[in-house]
This record gives C-alpha cells, structure tokens and sequence, in this order.
C-alpha cells in the first residue's frame, strides 16, 4: 500500500484512494510531429529500477493531478509536487541526489 | 492416556463446565480450554488424517503453527473448514468433525497410501501423471479432485457479519508476550500513539508457563501490573485475540481481530480486519519450538516439548502419563521438571548433545530424571498412539540399545524466531549458528516511504531467548520506536528479568546422524503433507537445489501452516544434501497472512446487499415497480426492457419497439453523463477534445461530437450543447461520464493548465428523460409550458423553461430516428417527472422502453454505439464518420495519430449494414470468413459483427459489422460463422435499414 | 420546485449511533480563484460563515463552506435559495472566470449521529479520524466502502457526510451497517 502525500489538498493518501497515470513528464507531439517523435511520445516509456517520476490523481480526494519521484525498488517517496511543471522541482532533484547519487533518467539528473 | 490433572491449569475455570461434540461424540471441557486441550482431557488423542498418506495425527503443539489438529467446525451457516483446534477455544455448544477420512477417523481406507508410500515419493504427481497425456483429463485429473484438500467447503452462506476497521497509529506492537508488553509500555510512556495486538486469549507469551522472574517479582505478577499500567493510558490500545497478519509497503499492516469465535451469543460482528496505518512497527512475536526428525516422529503422542508443558501448566491436561523427552538444547528439561512436579513420570531424557551443563540439567537430575546425553531416538513404537521409544546413539546409524514404554514423546530441535512479519515487506535474516536459528538482521529492515526502516523486532522473535535480554529488547524497541515515530517523552526504566544458566544448543537435523534410509523415510519433515527426511533428499538428488522449487516439488511447508514447524528442519536437510551453508540455501518467501485469515473478514461489510454499489436513477424505484428487466451497465441496473405480465422479456422488446414508432416511448436516459465545460478558453479546449468544431456552435444549438484518445481511436461520443457564450454542457455515455470528466481533468490539469477553463460533472443532477414517438409532441403539449413546436424548438435545438410545473431543459435531439425530446430536470423532480409523462401519455399509448429497444432503434437507424461499433481499436473512419473529423482544426486529440500508416491503410475493416439472406438474426461478434488460412492455421477472416438484433419493425434480422472494403461490397453476400460450424449466407447493405430519409425525426 | 424529493427522503436508521438522510439540501460547486477578493466576499454573502482554510469545513445550519480543491468549494444554502444564491454568485463574479452550479440534486447529506460516530465512518474509510488527527471543522474526501464520499463533523457526536445521488441507498446501508455492529473502542 503506497501511502502518498497529495501536494494540492495536504492529505495522506492510500493507494486506494490515488489513480495511477503513468509516467510523467512527456512531451506532447501533435500535428506536424514526425513519425518517430509520434511514436516516442505514445508508446515509449522509461522503465527503471530505482528512481521514477510518475503522475498520480487523487481521485477520491482533490481530484487533481500531481507527480511523485520515488524508488520503483524500495517504494522510498523522494517527494510530490503539483503537475503544472515540465520538470521536477529543483528540491526534489537535490533529495534524490542525497539519496541515490549519480542518478538519472530521461532527461534528468 | 492423556487426561485432566487435579490441582493444574491457570488459564481453566473448573467450576464451569463446558459441553462440546466431537465427531458425534459428547464430551465435556472447562470455560478456558481450547478445542486441543478440552479433546486432550476426553483422551481424544487422534484428531485427524495426514494429507497424502492419511496417517493417524494427533495434536503435535499448543499454538497457531499447530499442522494436525485441523477440524471442520460448526454446522450449516456457521461452518468453517480447517479450523486449528488449538486456536480453537471452548464453548458450550461447540461442535467439530474431524477431516480427511472416510469412512471414520479410527478406521480409514486412506491409510492404504502409508503401504503405498514407497510409490509416492516427492514429485509423484509430476512423474506420474504426465503420461500418457490422454489420461490427465479422464483418469487423473477426476481422481485427484476426489482426493482434494483437507476440509469440506461450506454449503450455506456465511450467517455472520464482519467488518474492517481503518486506523493510524505510530507504533503498533504485534506480540502481547512480555517484549510485546514492555515494548508498548516504553512507547507509550513516551507519548506515541500505541496499538498492541495479541494472537491468543491472553498476556504473557511463553512467560506465563516458563515463569521466570521480571524485576523482582513472578512474570504473572509483572505481566499482569503491566497490562494494568497499558490500560490506564489513554495513547494505547490493547487488544487480545487479534493477530498482526501481515506487513505491507509504507506501514500499512493488518491485524485480525476474532471478536466472537470464542462466543458465538456475543453478537456482533464475528471479525474484524484492522488495516492500520503505522508509523513504526515492532514485532514481538516470540518462536516457535521446532520439531526433531526421528523415525515415526508423526505418532500421536509425539509433540513439542513446550506444548506438553503448556498443556499441563495451562490446561491442567497431561498427554501421557510416562513422557520420555528427546532434545538438543536445555529448554526442554523444563518440560521434563514440570511433568514431574506434577507428578508425572519421565523415564528418561535424550539429550542429542555429546555433554551439556546448566542449571535445568542440575535441577532435573536433581528430580531424579534419567539423563542420557549423546543419544538419540532411533524409532518411536506404536500405531494410533505411541507405546515406546527406541533408543540409539545419536552419532550412529540407529541400532537400537534399549527400548522403553512411554505414552508420550516430547521433542525440541531448538527455537525458530517468528521472523514472518519483518520479512514480509523485505526485512531480511542472519543465520546465526551459535544459536541454531535465523534471526532479523538489523541493518536490513524493510524500509519504508522515508527510506529508513519502519519495522523493529523485539524479544524472542529477534532471537534473545532469555527472559532478561528479550525484556529489554522489548523496552529498546518500543522506545526506538516511540522516537522513530516523533515521540522523545521521558519514561520508566528498562524492566530486568533473570535466567537460569543455560549451556549450548548443538544442531540436530537428523536422529540418529546416521539414519538409514528406511528410517529417514519415516522420519517426518511436514506432517499435515507427509514430506519426510527421505523426500527432501531425493528433491536435492534430483536437482531441485533452490529452496523455493524444493518446497513446491515435495509440498514441504504447502500446508495449512505453511511450514511453521517444518521449513528449517527441511532446508538444514536440504543444504546437507547439496553440501551447503543453510544461509547459502536460504529460507522460502514468508508471505502474509501470517496464519489464515477468512475470506469474510477480507470482504468486510461488502457481502449480501452491500457486495457492491448499485447506482439507481430517480426513475429506478418506478422502473422497478413496474416490471423492470435490469441489466447491469457499470454500477447502475438499468431496464433492458418493462416486461408485462405473461410476455417473455423478447416480447416485451418487440412490443416497445413497434409501439416508440408507432405511439409514443419512455426512456430512463438519466445515466448519461452530462459535463459542463465554462470558460474563456472552453470553446478552444473542447476543439481539442472532439474531432469536429464545437467552439463555434451557436448558442441554443446542439451538435453531436465524437471524441478520441491521443493514439485515434474512438472513445466516446455525444451531443455537445451550447448553454452560453462561455458554457458547453457535453453528454457522455452512461461509461464515460467518469471517465470523460477525468479525462478532460486531466488535459487541463496535465497539460494545458493555463487555459483557464473549469469542468463539473452534473450527471447527477438531473434525471434525464426521452420522450419518442410519433405522439412526442402531443404529450409535451398536454402538459403545457414551453413551446415544443417545430418552429420554436427545431430539430438539434434546445430550450430551457418549464414542462407541465417541472423545471426543464429540453433539447431536440434522437438516437431513434423518431421525432424525440430528451428533457432534463433536476433529479428531485425526476420520478414526480416521470409519473407526470406517464400519466399524461396514456391517450397518446405511451409504453416505457428499456436499453434492448434502444439499441434496436438506434441500429436501425444505422447509429453507432461506442462499446458495440467501437472496441478500442475503431477510428471514425472505419465508421464512415469523416465528415465529424474537422479539415479547418490545426490539432484535436487523434488527429495525428490518424495519420499513421496503420490507421490510413485502405484494407482496414468498414461500417456496413448486414442482411442475412434468410431474415435469421446473425451470431454476436460472428465472423466473415474469407478464403485460405493464416500462418497459424486458423481460417482467414474478412469482417465481423458488431451489433445484431431482431427487428420488430422489418420483422426481420438486422446486424451492423466491420467488414474489409465493406463500403465497396455494396450487394455482395458473404458468409458469416455460427458456433455450430456452418454458416449463413449475408448480403453487404446499407448499415441505414429504416427512414432512410430521416423524415421521421425532422417533424 | 414542489415536486423534489430528497434521495432518500429522510431514511432513519434510530440505534446508538443514528443514521439519517438530511433531506433536501442545497449545495452549490464553486470553482474559481479562492484568494479573489469577490469570490470570498460572494461566498460570505451566501453562507454567512468563515471562509474554510485547506481541508477544512465551517457549517452552520444549512448554510456553510467546504474546501473541496484548491480551486473548488462547496457552497451549502438551504435548498430553496441554491438558485437565488447561483444568481447573486454569477452577478458578483461576472466577467471574472468561476464556474458555479447547483448540485443539490445530485448529492444526498447522511447525518451519523451518537457516540461512537467516528468508529462507525472509520470502519468505511481509510482515513485517520483519531481525535487528535480529525476534529470538528476537518473536512475530508475519500472513500467510504466502496464510493466517494466527503464527510466533517459538526461537533464531536455528528457526522455530516456527502455522497452522489444514485449511490445514496448504498452510502445510507453501509452506514446503517456500521452503526449496527457497535463500537470498536480504539478511540474512547
């Protein structure tokens, strides 16, 4: 049971009351993309052991969106923040390189 | 004989006698017993048969690793299966039957397995019954299901109720022995929030029998002022019966409270399943006693050294009454000591270890006991019930030196940790060789959502044995815990405990360490699945070296009690086998729940009424009423049809079907989803979410929508209504006004999240109600208040005013091809509404229609539905639905994905209308079979079917399908498949079967 | 207006702890800036009561405000004056970007009222309703058995619980329920 703190409302929330949205930051491609770009943004996605960033709702609760960065190995929450950004918060970088030097993904690190 | 001792048993109250059956029998217990020590006292050794070799069982421990005495308890609504009898306690009333016999428990034809058993080695089944493959399905399989499990499944439905209970707590305490009580007292001394939980009916854990003394004074004493200190802080909450279960990522842990087993009168509810939140967790949960592997260890009569001391200082019972004791470590003397203070005889000790010293030894010797050091157990005598040990020398090969009578056989291989609930989330162990035992090791603790560990272990279950460091173990940990968790208030001191002298444990796996095979194939691993010493071994021999495929080839620890008695002694076998390190085997995945649980208990309150939600319209009741036929449609019971009295459920579809376009129909539409969407920026954004323009639908007008996910296919459709200059309200289907709404939320919130648009789902809000037919107007007219003519209220147009009394928004649009007005007012109106139309309609032959008649009208029609048309693999062109694909829109979700080659292949499958040539209604989801066969063989398909109906109205089949280059195929006719084999001959047609015109709905 | 009914029409469950819908009750989903001036003076207007703080719930009566989001409240009014209030929102907030629209029909008010009321929701909800976690004026969403549900305490003995329409029946059974099998006492 991932218990995850929501950034938008301040509530503690199970895993029963979150919908999982997959990974998060990516970026749109819309009309004009090419093929390979097109297909990158629909179907390729990180899939690392250890450090991930995610997008979760709180569905039963705010209802709003936001990202987690956490271990997919140990569960360890890195931290949460609200959706409206294109990269994780400058903070939440700086904690998981405390935690798990040399760490990178996608663009990230 | 075992039978009840005068003057013994602390936990009994021999002024109230309890009655109970067993197997028919009438016996008596006191208030206290469990089912074990109440059949113990009645002399009822024998309680069951083993799984594979039905072999006679009797009760071999005291406590939840029990493997033997397993009973069906109870009759009819309150049957159980499996239930342990000595987790069983005593009521008056109770009744049990003994399981995995037939025909009787003393006489069982089973037993014939036990000749067998030469032919039934480890991995029987996969060597037997591979070959010849034709007899899995006719001989095997049938005979192996006869053969099945240990307990009957229950007939009735549970008569009990049970319930879940939600708490956060920061140190929950799992274990009421006294490092469970002196953790939670150092917590909540500090300030935290403390949860403890005991399995059993009472405090203390070993103590209580063991007694040795806490601070000063009896462990009863300190245990018994310690649980008063608990009680009286208002930060702890104590609870009996109620076990830790299992320990889950981030803290989540379960507990499983048993509220009435014990007291079926009680009332209430019969479980309770804790699922606690916590912020530290401490196990405290002790060990368990572990068997010794000599020949015919499974007699009954043959149990824990530390059960038969329970028994009689507990329960006042004594298994026998000559107990020889066979053991490896000094623990097991104090067995020795009690039966003999209690007056019973003890022939003799076997002790395994070439010499051993401490003050039990002195104390039992000094009792007179005969001590034999160095040997062992070469065989135990007897048939149903132990008559006699063999003995031998332990490092020999099992010749026998003398034999002496006994009734009894208590046995210790040492202490195993419970070590379940801090390797259930990861935590992993040591071996530690000084003390025979894998134990938790510290530094790697399952480690929570901070990254730092979040489970402590405490006392005996962290592998201090003796009563002064497993205290102030207890002590740390709940102080450990308190602090972890943000609790630093000072508190009390350390209590300190006092231990007699013990010498050294020596491992023993094998009696005698020499054993030939025919002993080591009687010499019993697993009780309840008969896997012997002999089992392991061929295992190892033929190559199953991982402990985990050991296991699952032998059954070893597949029981009920997963082997709680059986895992270490058959790994040690097991690494001796390979020639290896026991850590280098390793154990097998502890995995919760750390005894069964039941099903109800999981399920909580959801069972009967309360299974799921059922989502009712404000018309449901009516509808019901009223001869609704439901069908499930998510969560909501919608009526697939109002059936009358004396017609089937298909008359009643072909009778709504012909009166909708011949009078007048009623359609419940209230489930459909209704978004709205406000905003500066909404008429933008809703260009991105449908594939057609939206942002410039005038005001007052109505546009039907189609929507798509990123990657093109259809998701949903609609119509889209213009409210106001800034406000759209967007129908859904009855499935997407959830889905749809979280989809929208989440394109604001995820990626456009500066347009400044709102979105609210008011699905709810308003029961939505169609009225169709020929006479639609008529009705509304009666009723008065807007104007519904054509000129006022044109075809995909919508007005707002009243209908009758009833505030309603009326909106002229159909999915009938009738002439239709589905009007919404607020759901508190919704049934008053309802009884309105219906009254008012009778004149004009009003008949209320179900979801079957929908589908029916709308297909033909030619109207797609998304769920039948569409399967997530559909793109509006397959549909012919270019023209809702907006040319002037730059971008809208779908759009670029429309232009992969897959989605802009010309052979892909199209919309049409099929007619099978003979007016019979075509199979659901039939195929069209085309020439030839692919690579695998299968025939090559051309088309399939995506909805079919009768036609009342055509009085013939009518079905819509996908079908390669359909549009093209104009007149052509094609076979379909049916389940029987054959096939129907179809002719490619119109997919529009009725007013081709569209003059009906355009009055 | 003279034809509404409440979902349940004010279903009692009488025991220690009473289950009991609140009949008809006007509510108002109000999305919008909630730091705009207009906005929380619109709001005082309505309702009467203090602008709730994150997670919170102020109610008096009938009327009151819950922090649904952070850019939604739930506006309480009786249910007679949810459209006079939806109009005197949209004057005030006109030309500014808000959404408001009554909801009252699309929800139904279950009271828990009695003793060990916060037993009877923490059994439903996964949620921590000790006293010291959740006190009178909290307002949490979540779950309550199997659907979405809100709920905050008027005082120490009363539950207020909020959940859609169609669910009502099985919101009201599941609370009945809970009532019924008693007190769990982890809270006394």
């Amino acid at each position: 049971m991932l218990i995850l703190h929501c950034p938008c409302c301040g509530v503690d929330a199970d895993e029963t009351d979150l919908h999982a949205g997959g990974q998060a930051h990516l970026k749109r491609e819309g009309p004009g993309s090419s093929d390979d770009d097109f297909e990158d943004y629909l179907f390729m996605r990180e899939n690392p052991k250890g450090v991930h960033f995610e997008r979760w709702r709180h569905v039963y609760g705010c209802g709003k969106w936001f990202h987690a960065a956490r271990c997919t190995s140990t569960l360890e929450v890195f931290g949460t923040y609200p959706a409206q950004t294109l990269e994780p918060p400058q903070e939440i970088k700086d904690k998981i390189s405390a935690k798990r030097p040399g760490w990178s993904w996608g663009t990230f690190q | 004989m075992s039978t009840r001792l005068a003057g013994q048993g602390r936990l009994i109250n021999k002024d109230k006698a309890v009655s109970f059956t067993f197997n028919g029998k009438h016996l008596r217990g006191f208030e206290g017993d469990t089912l074990a020590s109440a059949l113990l006292a009645n002399d009822q050794m024998l309680m069951g048969r083993s799984f594979k070799y039905h072999r006679p069982r009797g009760v071999v421990a005291s406590g939840a690793e029990e493997p033997n005495g397993l009973v069906n308890l109870g009759t009819g609504a309150a049957f159980e299966p499996n239930a342990r009898v000595t987790t069983t306690e005593l009521f008056d009333g109770l009744t049990a039957q003994s399981q995995n016999h037939w025909p009787s428990l003393e006489f069982d034809v089973g037993a014939i397995n036990t000749h067998l058993s030469r032919f039934l080695p480890a991995g029987f089944y996969y060597k037997m019954f591979m070959y010849p493959r034709s007899f899995w399905k006719h001989v095997y399989e049938p005979i192996i299901r006869q053969s099945a499990g240990l307990g009957k499944a229950p007939k009735d439905r549970d008569q009990d109720t049970y319930e879940h209970f939600h708490c956060s707590v920061d140190v929950m305490v799992v274990g009421g022995g006294i490092a469970g009580l002196a953790a939670a007292k150092a917590a909540g001394e500090r300030g935290a929030r403390v949860l403890l939980v005991e399995q059993t009916a009472d405090w203390g854990g070993r103590a209580v029998v063991d007694t040795p003394e806490i601070d000063g004074v009896s462990a009863e004493g300190w245990i018994n002022s310690t649980v008063q200190a608990l009680e009286k802080m208002p930060n702890v909450d104590l609870r009996l019966r109620c076990m830790g279960a299992g320990v889950y990522d981030h803290g989540y842990t379960l507990a499983y409270e048993r509220l009435t087993d014990h007291a079926p009168d009680l009332g209430g509810p019969r479980h309770r399943l804790w699922r606690v939140r916590a912020k530290q967790i401490v196990t405290a949960t002790g060990a368990i006693e572990r068997p010794l592997s000599f020949a015919a260890n499974d007699l009954p009569g043959v149990m824990l050294a530390s059960a038969v001391r329970d028994y009689v200082v507990n329960f006042g019972v004594s298994i026998g009454d000559r107990t020889v004791v066979v053991t490896n470590n000094d623990d097991a003397y104090r067995t020795a000591i009690i039966l003999k203070s209690a007056g019973l005889d003890v022939p003799l000790i076997v002790d395994a270890r070439a010499q051993a010293e401490g003050d039990l030894i002195d104390q039992a010797r000094g009792l007179g006991i005969r001590i034999e050091m160095g040997k062992g157990i070469a065989k135990v005598k007897g048939g149903k019930r132990v008559t006699g040990v063999a003995l031998c020398a332990q490092a020999g090969e099992g010749a026998v030196l003398e034999e002496i009578a006994c009734d009894c056989v208590a046995m210790s291989g040492g202490w195993s940790p419970v070590v379940h609930l801090w390797s259930h989330c990861g935590g992993k162990l040591n071996w530690d060789a000084d003390q025979v035992m894998f134990r938790p090791d510290p530094e790697r603790a399952p480690s929570g959502a901070d990254g730092e560990g979040f489970v402590i272990t405490a006392g005996i279950a962290n592998g201090h044995l003796f009563t002064a460091e497993a205290i102030s173990d207890g002590w740390a940990a709940g102080r450990a815990a308190a602090k972890a968790a943000g609790h630093t208030k000072r508190g009390a001191q350390a209590p300190m405990g006092e231990d007699a002298f013990e010498g050294p444990i020596s491992p023993v796996w094998l009696m005698p360490q020499g054993a030939n095979h025919a002993l080591r194939s009687k010499a019993w691993l697993d009780f309840q699945n008969d896997v012997k010493v002999s089992d392991v071994q061929l295992a190892a021999q033929e190559g199953f070296e991982s402990v985990e495929h050991t296991k699952r080839y032998t059954t070893l620890g597949m029981a009920t009690d997963q082997g709680k008695l059986s895992n270490i002694n058959g790994l040690a076998i097991l690494s001796q086998s390979l020639n290896a390190d026991i850590p280098n085997v390793g154990t097998t995945t502890f995995r919760p729940p750390y005894t069964p649980i039941s099903m109800s208990s999981i399920a909580g309150a959801a069972k009967g009424d309360l299974f799921q939600p059922v989502r009712k319209t404000p018309v449901s009741d009516w509808s019901n009423a009223n001869g609704a036929d439901n069908e499930p449609v998510g969560q909501w019971r919608r009526p697939f049809a109002y059936v009358r009295d004396g017609e089937s459920v298909h008359d009643a579809v072909n009778r709504e079907v012909k009166n909708t376009r011949e009078n007048l129909g009623l359609l419940d539409a209230s489930t459909l989803g209704k978004l709205i969407v406000k905003g500066p920026d909404a008429g933008k954004f809703l260009d991105m979410m449908y594939t057609n323009m939206m942002s410039t639908l005038p005001i007052g007008k109505c546009r039907y929508g189609l929507m798509c996910s990123e990657n093109g296919f259809l998701s949903d459709d609609g119509v889209v209504v213009r409210m106001s200059e800034d406000t759209w309200l967007c129908h859904t289907t009855t499935g997407g006004a959830e889905s749809i709404h979280a989809h929208m939320e989440d394109w604001l919130q995820c990626e456009w999240w500066d347009w400044k648009v709102y979105v609210a789902n008011v699905t709810e809000q308003y029961a939505q109600i169609a009225v169709v037919g020929p006479n639609a107007r008529k009705l509304l007219r009666k009723l008065g208040g807007m104007d519904v003519s054509a000129e006022a209220l044109p075809f995909m147009q919508w007005r707002e005013g009243k209908i009758g009394d009833f505030d309603a928004r009326v909106f002229r649009i159909s999915f009938s091809g009738e002439l239709s007005y589905e009007i919404a007012v607020p759901a508190g109106q919704g049934a008053a509404f309802w009884s309105a139309l219906m009254e008012a309609g009778q004149e004009f032959g009003i008949m209320p229609y179900g979801t079957e008649t929908l589908h029916i009208l709308r297909a033909e029609k030619g109207f797609i539905m998304i769920g039948d048309e569409t399967d997530g693999t559909v793109i509006p062109q397959d549909l012919n639905l270019q023209w809702a694909l907006s040319k002037k829109k730059e971008d809208y979700l779908g759009k670029r994905a429309h232009l992969r080659s897959h989605m802009a292949d010309p052979e892909r499958w199209k919309l049409v209308g099929l007619e099978t040539v003979d007016g019979s209604v075509l199979p659901d989801g039939a195929y069209a079979i085309a020439d030839g066969d692919n690579a695998n063989g299968q025939r090559n398909t051309q088309g399939r079917v995506t909805s079919t109906y009768y036609s009342a109205n055509l009085e013939r089949g009518i079905a819509m399908g996908l079908v390669l280059k359909g549009p093209e195929r104009m007149g052509e006719v094609i076979e379909f498949n049916k389940v029987d084999g054959t096939t129907v001959p179809t002719k490619i047609v119109d997919p529009v079967f009725y007013d081709k015109e569209g003059e009906k709905q355009n009055v | 207006m003279s034809n509404a009914v409440s979902a349940l029409q004010g279903r009692t469950a009488p025991g220690e702890v009473t289950i009991r819908e609140a009949g008809l009750r006007g509510m108002i989903i109000l999305r919008g800036d909630l730091a705009d001036k207009k906005l929380r003076k619109v709001c005082a207007d309505v309702t009467s009561v203090k602008f709730p703080d994150q997670g919170q719930a102020n109610s008096e009566g009938d009327k009151g405000l819950c922090w649904m989001s952070p850019d939604e409240l739930l506006v309480l009014v009786p249910y007679t004056e949810a459209a006079d209030a939806i109009a005197k929102i949209d004057a005030k907030l006109a030309g500014t970007h808000y959404l408001a629209e009554n909801v009252s029909d699309a929800r139904a008010v279950i009271l828990v009222e009695g003793a060990f009321c916060r037993d009877v929701i923490a059994k439903l909800a996964p949620a921590d309703l000790h006293p010291d976690s959740f006190k009178p004026g909290d307002f949490r969403r979540t779950r309550l058995g199997q659907v979405a549900a809100a709920f905050w305490m008027r005082d120490e003995d009363t539950f207020e619980v909020i959940c859609f329409r169609s669910v009502a029946e099985y919101t009201f059974d599941l609370l009945a329920m809970s009532a019924k099998s008693g007190e769990v006492g982890h809270f006394a």
